[in-house]
């Protein structure tokens, strides 16, 4: 098959089937450079933003919400086209007909979409809302008509959160890249392929039918799409033939994923080395020059940055700052000795100059020790101007994933167009170890969570006995973790399918359930207290351990001390097993993260006081971070720590670690800083380390933040796998980041 | 052999090239005003102690981010009171190929010629350039300073220059243009730095309590320093 629109690239693969990452390797041209060639903002740039600057200070007064549009639903062609400033915008599409207005999506749930509305001072057009409530099941219907009485106690308990049975479970990539390259006629002549095979497995026959039925609803979606871009005056059914074209297309198929889904991560995928093949090919042809280069990709970024959701404030709560993921993956590899860098890498960390730093999209660069240099420093400086970065191990996800995967969420790695993840949220394993001691007993509530265990009753907790115990609960929640997941995934592909995202994936794809686990290293030093010091429970009337008293000291995760880096190891590994035995949903593999985003917070407060001395209430430390201030041997230490947790075959949904130092700490000027921040990261990765997010900055300066929010509009910081405004985290939260460990200069 | 410590930084990042394990060694003989360490003018004032061995074990801990552009450095402290220690740990270091940095104002009578075989670079601290000043500085003559900077040069030893610049001491141009003349003399120069003086250590000498000797002077002022340093240069270049 040939087109014209892919004159001059090269390759034969890429054209006989879909295989983006084929066209890549084939065309893209690896850029060693430094960032000299850089464009500053554009006027029409200029004019676009700051009208977005204004809408965004208005969102921020009107307490985080500009406008929710209350008379259609969510759906990829219910809404007229949107624009900012049309005549100044070289890259077009809004989620609805005007910029920051928000979606209604209640297939996830009715119950939340309406409480989000009301949170917000909104009423849905009754005449909607009747017909909606009356003749569509939601997600949330079906989850709950499934769930067992223990899921449900488990849930209400905090012992699993943040679990996606109410809303969009998010996490879905699909390769968007797909429609600028091949053209929507296509996309769908290929599924049409996949739909004709008239055999129907009778070994396999829901699988069998199910499938059916969701390659005809992406068919419809792609169409969709194709109607959607048409709004705008463009015609998608053919492949991009120019650079902005490439980026269009990309856009209006990411744009349709946020049009049909709410899911808590929109992430986008790994676009910046595409696109560089089409802006190559027009820089050739003097189609465009650099300025115009920089003026597209500066343009795509702005729209990302307006992607918005409606939530709950209980939502909230959880996931600090209203996040949406759209993460970005930048460079990384293509084997041991040609890295994926290309201009637009550096053009895409650019915008982080030329539109000031920013949360969104969640610029992630996949680190290897073999990056050209002048793009590891110009990442660096980057990072310590804008806290805006994270990056991720290219060298540790690599031989796992090949050279086209992309970072879903904050840490989550898949191959682009081939896996899509089940999102499973997290379970608590510092409640969990209470539950071992205290006999699956709630320890906040007094509730029997988890049945057919006993309580320990010895005055000093003894290592051997409570470990046992740990791992017979681990056992048992694992189970109650798994059926949840598998229940929430069953009624989301039923009632809340992902079509247009799924339409950009193979027809026949890999599924991940991705698991995760909170308060990690909580648990890890309790452990380490019961083991090493003496813990004594305090308990109540009723026997239920409600506090401890630690007598002795004992080493502390963070510390690069295997004596309790080991039981960080081993309680991973352990959960992980109790996991990957039970039979999941549609085969699908599973998977684990150490993440909590910002929920850590609320995990805290849902927990009560622990064996390694932290008090009822009190936050977890973010994801595999060690608890506050307890990493005292410095910085590199506590990096080493976390770098030893497993990602291969354990870990493998990311590890997330949230890094804070001062700037005086990292070096007398810039250059200084940028030179030892690539060492840190180098070192930090050679270890087979996963993911890391940099902030360079002082407390000071946070505390002054909190005080005087008005000083600080776009003070960005990276808080799990993801970069917030300051200003918009609650007090709760903008605390947290305050207590927890700066790496000082000692 | 033990090495006797008041503190480690494993991520050493402005006492060396690269990022380095920095040592700081207890025990100096000289009493400078700005010091910022007064907690390492005794040697039995260490916090840890340490053997060539285990320095090895540490630096190969954090070796990822060492490689290949770190080390190690010896400070203090004046490293060169333990002398025997720096020797025996250096030359284990170079064993296995680590870059190893000495941060020394030469302020100690002995030889040192065997010690800086295992040494890469001299990180010197110049407290001043004539006798009078580096008395009244440090409060010691400049034989010793003036015998280890010529067996530097005569084992053609790669040398960082350091200086501290205090206002109203020698903040001023002139002094510069003097500084200039001296290290114009000095071989294998690599790299010069000029520290400005700051106060943040009142609070350790308030600790120990003992009388803060620049009490009532300000903090360099960090962009006025940076210009001194510059015009140095220039001087430097010029000729």
């Amino acid at each position: 098959m040939e087109e014209v629109q892919w004159k001059d690239f090269k390759g034969q693969i890429w054209k006989e089937k879909i295989d983006v990452s084929a066209f890549i390797e084939a065309n893209y041209t690896e850029y060693t450079g430094d960032e000299s060639f850089l464009s500053p903002i554009s006027k029409k740039t200029k004019i676009v933003w700051d009208r977005c600057v204004k809408l965004l200070e208005e969102e921020r007064k009107k307490g985080g919400c500009l406008d929710v549009e209350t008379n259609i639903l969510s759906g990829i062609t219910a809404f007229k086209p949107g624009y900012i400033d049309k005549e100044n915008e070289v890259i077009v599409g809004l989620q609805t007909d005007a910029p920051l207005k928000r979606i209604v999506n209640m297939y996830g749930g009715t119950k939340i979409a309406l409480k989000a509305l009301s949170a917000h001072g909104y009423k849905l057009n009754p005449q909607v809302q009747e017909h909606f409530v009356t003749y569509r099941k939601t997600h949330n219907d079906g989850v709950y008509d499934a769930y067992t009485p223990l899921i449900r106690r488990a849930r209400k308990n905090g012992l699993l959160t943040g679990l996606p049975d109410g809303y969009g479970r998010g996490r879905i990539i699909g390769d968007y890249r797909r429609i600028a390259l091949y053209g929507i006629d296509r996309l769908i002549e290929e599924k049409q392929k996949d739909l004709c095979a008239d055999y129907i497995d009778e070994n396999n026959l829901e699988e069998c039918i199910r499938l059916r039925e969701e390659v005809s609803e992406q068919i419809k979606t792609l169409n969709q799409i194709k109607e959607m871009a048409k709004s705008y005056g463009f015609d998608v059914s053919k492949p991009a033939q120019n650079a902005q074209q490439a980026l269009q297309w990309t856009y209006f198929a990411y744009l349709s994923g946020a049009k049909e889904n709410n899911g808590a991560a929109t992430s986008l995928g790994r676009d910046a080395t595409f696109f560089d093949i089409y802006i190559e090919r027009d820089l050739k042809n003097g189609i465009i020059n650099e300025e115009e280069a920089q003026e597209l990709i500066d343009q795509f970024v702005i729209k990302l940055r307006l992607i918005r959701h409606l939530r709950t404030p209980e939502y909230d709560e959880l996931f600090a700052g209203d996040p949406t993921w759209v993460t970005e993956s930048i460079a990384g590899m293509l084997d041991e000795k040609r890295s994926l860098v290309t201009k637009s890498s550096f053009r895409f960390l650019h915008t982080l100059e030329n539109l000031d730093a920013s949360a969104e999209p969640n610029l992630t660069v996949l680190w290897s020790k073999n990056l050209p240099e002048n793009f590891k420093r110009y990442a660096a400086k980057i990072s310590i101007k804008t806290d805006s970065i994270q990056y991720e191990g290219d060298d540790t996800m690599r031989p796992l994933y090949g050279h086209d995967y992309a970072i879903s969420c904050c840490v989550s790695s898949m191959k682009e167009g081939k896996q899509m993840q089940y999102f499973g949220a997290r379970c608590n394993l510092a409640k969990a170890l209470l539950y071992a001691i205290n006999g699956g007993y709630d320890e906040m509530s007094f509730m029997k969570v988890v049945d057919d265990c006993e309580r320990i009753q010895d005055e000093f907790l003894d290592y051997s006995v409570v470990r046992q115990k740990y791992s017979q609960m681990l056992k048992k929640i694992a189970k109650i973790y798994v059926d949840a997941n598998n229940i929430i995934h069953y009624m989301h592909d039923k009632y809340a399918y992902e079509a247009s995202q799924m339409a950009l994936h193979d027809t026949n794809v890999e599924r991940l359930m991705a698991f995760g686990v909170a308060g990690f290293s909580c648990a890890v030093d309790s452990l380490s207290a019961i083991k090493y010091a003496k813990v004594k429970p305090i308990r109540n009337d009723e026997g239920i351990a409600i506090d401890f008293e630690i007598s002795g000291d004992f080493p502390k995760f963070g510390n690069d001390d295997d004596r309790v880096d080991n039981l960080a190891i081993e309680l991973v590994q352990e959960f992980f097993d109790d996991l990957k035995v039970h039979k999941l949903y549609r085969n699908a593999k599973a998977t684990l993260s150490i993440l909590t985003i910002t929920s850590n917070v609320v995990y805290g407060q849902k927990t009560g006081s622990t064996p390694d001395g932290r008090k009822a209430g009190q936050a977890f430390a973010p994801g595999a971070n060690p608890m506050h201030n307890r990493d005292n041997s410095g910085a590199l230490s506590s990096l080493n720590s976390v770098a030893k947790i497993p990602f291969a075959n354990c870990c493998q949904d990311g590890i997330s670690n949230t890094f804070s130092i001062v700037p005086s700490a990292l070096g007398h000027n810039l250059d200084e800083q940028v030179n030892n921040l690539v060492h840190i990261l180098d070192g930090y990765f050679a270890q087979g380390a996963q993911h890391i997010n940099v902030n360079v900055l002082d407390r000071e300066l946070l505390i002054d933040a909190m005080n005087n929010p008005s000083k600080y509009p776009n003070l960005t910081i990276r808080v799990s796998g993801y970069a917030v405004n300051f200003n918009k985290l609650d007090r709760a939260h903008q605390e947290e980041v305050i207590a927890r460990t700066f790496h000082e200069k000692r | 052999m033990k090495g006797y410590l008041t503190e480690i930084e494993t991520m050493g990042l402005v006492d060396g090239p690269g990022m380095r394990l920095v040592l700081f060694l207890s025990g100096c003989p000289y009493r400078c005003l700005y010091c910022h360490n007064p907690e390492t003018w005794i040697k039995n004032n260490y916090t840890q102690t340490t053997t060539p061995k285990e320095v090895l074990k540490l630096y190969n801990k954090f070796k990822n981010y060492y490689d290949p552009s770190g080390g190690v450095t010896f400070s203090g402290g004046e490293p060169l009171v333990q002398s025997a220690f720096v020797l025996q740990t250096a030359k284990l270091l170079k064993k296995h190929n680590v870059h190893t940095a000495l941060d020394t104002a030469g302020g100690v009578v002995g030889d040192f010629s065997k010690l800086l075989k295992y040494i890469d670079l001299v990180i010197l601290d110049i407290k001043a350039t004539t006798e009078k000043e580096h008395k009244a500085i440090c409060g010691h003559d400049m034989q010793n300073f003036n015998n280890f900077l010529a067996l530097c040069e005569k084992l053609d030893k790669k040398l960082w220059l350091r200086h501290v610049i205090v206002p109203n001491i020698n903040d001023d141009e002139k002094h510069i243009e003097k500084l200039a003349k001296y290290i114009k003399n000095i071989k294998n120069v690599e790299k010069i730095e000029l520290l400005p003086y700051h106060s943040m250590a009142k609070s350790k000498y308030e600790k120990f309590k003992i009388k803060y000797p620049l009490d009532g002077y300000l903090d360099m002022d960090k962009k006025k320093c940076a210009e001194l340093e510059s015009k140095l240069l220039k001087l430097l270049h010029k000729s």
